[in-house]
């Protein structure tokens, strides 16, 4: 560095940088950091002896939380994965399917909306359209189409699943943008001088190398629709009992009659998100060095 | 016409389709509260009621706050970290990442923890002490926004040139920071900024679990209670979400996303 060959070339003095950065990690530590490890050490607390103890955590194999978390992963898994499918294909279609050029600006500009478009409102928005009194459940009907006389329900898996996609599938487009900006022309035409076909330059040659973009744009919406809470008890209540809604009213009200039960409950939740993410973190660094 | 391009038209009107469908459904709703013919007023019963211009206002200062704060933490953080302590650069980082993996309620369960009327440093026991709370979570959310937006616009301009211009004109740090360097990442701050704002002013966990009179738990309630106020608060909702983007894309050129606000 230069600064280390004119060591003198600053009159605000180490200690000041050190200064100036202090607010940043006085903050960090009493809000983001202590609280979190307050929690965690919370869950491996005895409730009544404040004693180190594991049956927290091995209570949280009780079948009603073991349900809520199934319940959850299985949301989020379900909302991630035809999330990533559709933005992928949606991201595919603007960006190589020689549409209009016109588009990529507004798919861009409209996914940043939507995918910043989430918790109460969205409930509302999705109960104006799919309720039982929505717009396309009417339409629906004239039409001769009767989604809630055959089985369909907004407040269940299906339909709150319906709803995160308004979020997840905005998030997968810009968040694969990037890589599908990556794929150079020059691997299709290579590709294709060399006698592949187009089907081939996908499946051999484009398609590896977006893979783990995908893989952890997937992880990243899993993690996205784990946390959520908000549009799931503006539409449904507690009616699904997912574990971020179970926490809430564990927050409330201490439903499971034990702090350091819930504690154990946050733990789990911050388990699954943090892996999930930093997988994430680690496939786009794997995935950046196409990208460069 | 080939089978890729008929593909991707009818792969871009089905999402069309998708999108479109939630907000004309949501604005013809919320035009049905007269019997008969489609009006404004259940925009008007929202704009007259107390309790939403209230919970509105709550938000709004809360949001201008927060950004008032995150701007005061990380700009400082950003600028030093870049000109003296690049050692610190992969931490600070990841403690800005760290509410991206956070859930926020897990968050809020800490703070109530830690800061609940039992504890130590009781501050949800006085109502400026949740207030105050409520604001420092909600920088927390914006922080990871606020500190990327900021950390690209400072490498685009020189600063160490202008620290060492500005220092051979005399000028102090405090100089330096607020008349040198934050007017030349100004549209940095201000995409960071509208990102914060569009975040803080519907949420929902944080100021209904410290118990906040804010917009977001006043949506909610509307919810619960009311037919077509709650699409015509969507609708105004999701003009505000455009807003803000839109004011970000007339600062800073780039398409903002929020990963993990929900």
């Amino acid at each position: 560095m230069s600064a280390v060959q004119t060591p003198r070339r600053f009159r605000i003095p180490q200690f000041g940088a050190w200064l100036g950065v202090g607010p940043f990690f006085l903050f960090a530590v009493l809000f983001l950091i202590w609280p979190t490890i307050s929690l965690l050490v919370g869950a491996f607390q005895d409730k009544d002896t404040g004693g180190f103890t594991f049956s927290n955590l091995l209570r949280l194999w009780q079948p009603s939380i073991q349900h809520s978390y199934m319940l959850s992963i299985e949301i989020s898994a379900a909302s991630a994965l035809w999330g990533a499918i559709v933005g992928l294909i949606l991201a595919l279609a603007v960006l190589r399917g020689g549409l209009p050029d016109w588009l990529r600006p507004t798919l861009m500009t409209f996914s940043g909306v939507a995918s910043n478009f989430a918790g109460v409102p969205l409930a509302f928005a999705f109960m104006a359209t799919l309720g039982r009194l929505g717009f396309v459940t009417l339409l629906l009907r004239k039409v001769g189409i009767d989604i809630y006389g055959a089985g369909f329900n907004l407040f269940t898996f299906m339909g709150l699943t319906l709803t995160y996609l308004y979020f997840q599938i905005p998030l997968m487009v810009l968040v694969v943008t990037p890589a599908i900006d990556g794929l150079k022309r020059e691997w299709n035409e290579a590709a294709e001088i060399l006698g592949a076909s187009q089907f081939q330059y996908w499946r051999l040659i484009a398609f590896p190398i977006l893979w783990p973009s995908i893989l952890g744009a997937s992880l990243l919406l899993f993690a996205n629709a784990f946390g959520a809470i908000a549009t799931a008890y503006a539409l449904t209540g507690s009616f699904l009992n997912i574990v971020p809604i179970l926490l809430y009213a564990q927050i409330r009200g201490d439903v499971l009659h034990d702090p350091n039960l819930g504690y154990a409950l946050a733990l789990g939740m911050l388990l699954i998100t943090g892996l999930s993410n930093l997988a994430y973190l680690y496939l786009r660094a794997r995935a950046d060095r196409w990208i460069k | 016409m080939n089978g890729t391009k008929i593909g991707a038209w009818i792969a871009a009107t089905l999402g069309t389709l998708y999108f479109l469908a939630p907000l004309i459904a949501t604005f013809e709703f919320s035009l049905r509260m007269r019997r008969g013919e489609y009006s404004f007023d259940a925009y008007r019963e929202v704009f007259a009621s107390g309790d939403f211009q209230a919970s509105f206002l709550y938000s709004v200062v809360q949001a201008v706050a927060t950004i008032v704060v995150t701007t005061l933490i990380v700009v400082p953080t950003a600028y030093f970290v870049q000109l003296r302590l690049p050692k610190l650069r992969g931490l600070v980082e990841f403690i800005t990442l760290l509410p991206l993996v956070i859930p926020v309620i897990v968050l809020v369960f800490g703070y109530i923890k830690l800061y609940g009327s039992s504890s130590i440093l009781p501050l949800t026991a006085t109502e400026t002490g949740s207030d105050a709370l409520l604001m420092f979570g909600y920088v927390c959310l914006g922080l990871p926004y606020m500190y990327r937006s900021v950390e690209t616009a400072l490498r685009s301009i020189d600063v160490r040139t202008l620290t060492e211009a500005a220092e051979s004109q005399g000028a102090g740090i405090v100089t330096i920071l607020f008349r040198v360097i934050l007017p030349n990442i100004r549209s940095g701050i201000l995409s960071g900024a509208f990102l914060t704002f569009a975040i803080v002013i519907g949420e929902f966990t944080f100021a209904s679990l410290l118990d906040r009179p804010a917009f977001g738990p006043y949506l909610q309630l509307i919810g619960a209670s009311r037919a077509y106020e709650p699409s015509a608060l969507a609708i105004m909702a999701f003009a505000l979400t455009w807003a803000c983007m839109g004011l970000i894309m007339l600062f800073g050129g780039r398409t903002p996303s929020a990963a993990g606000k929900r």
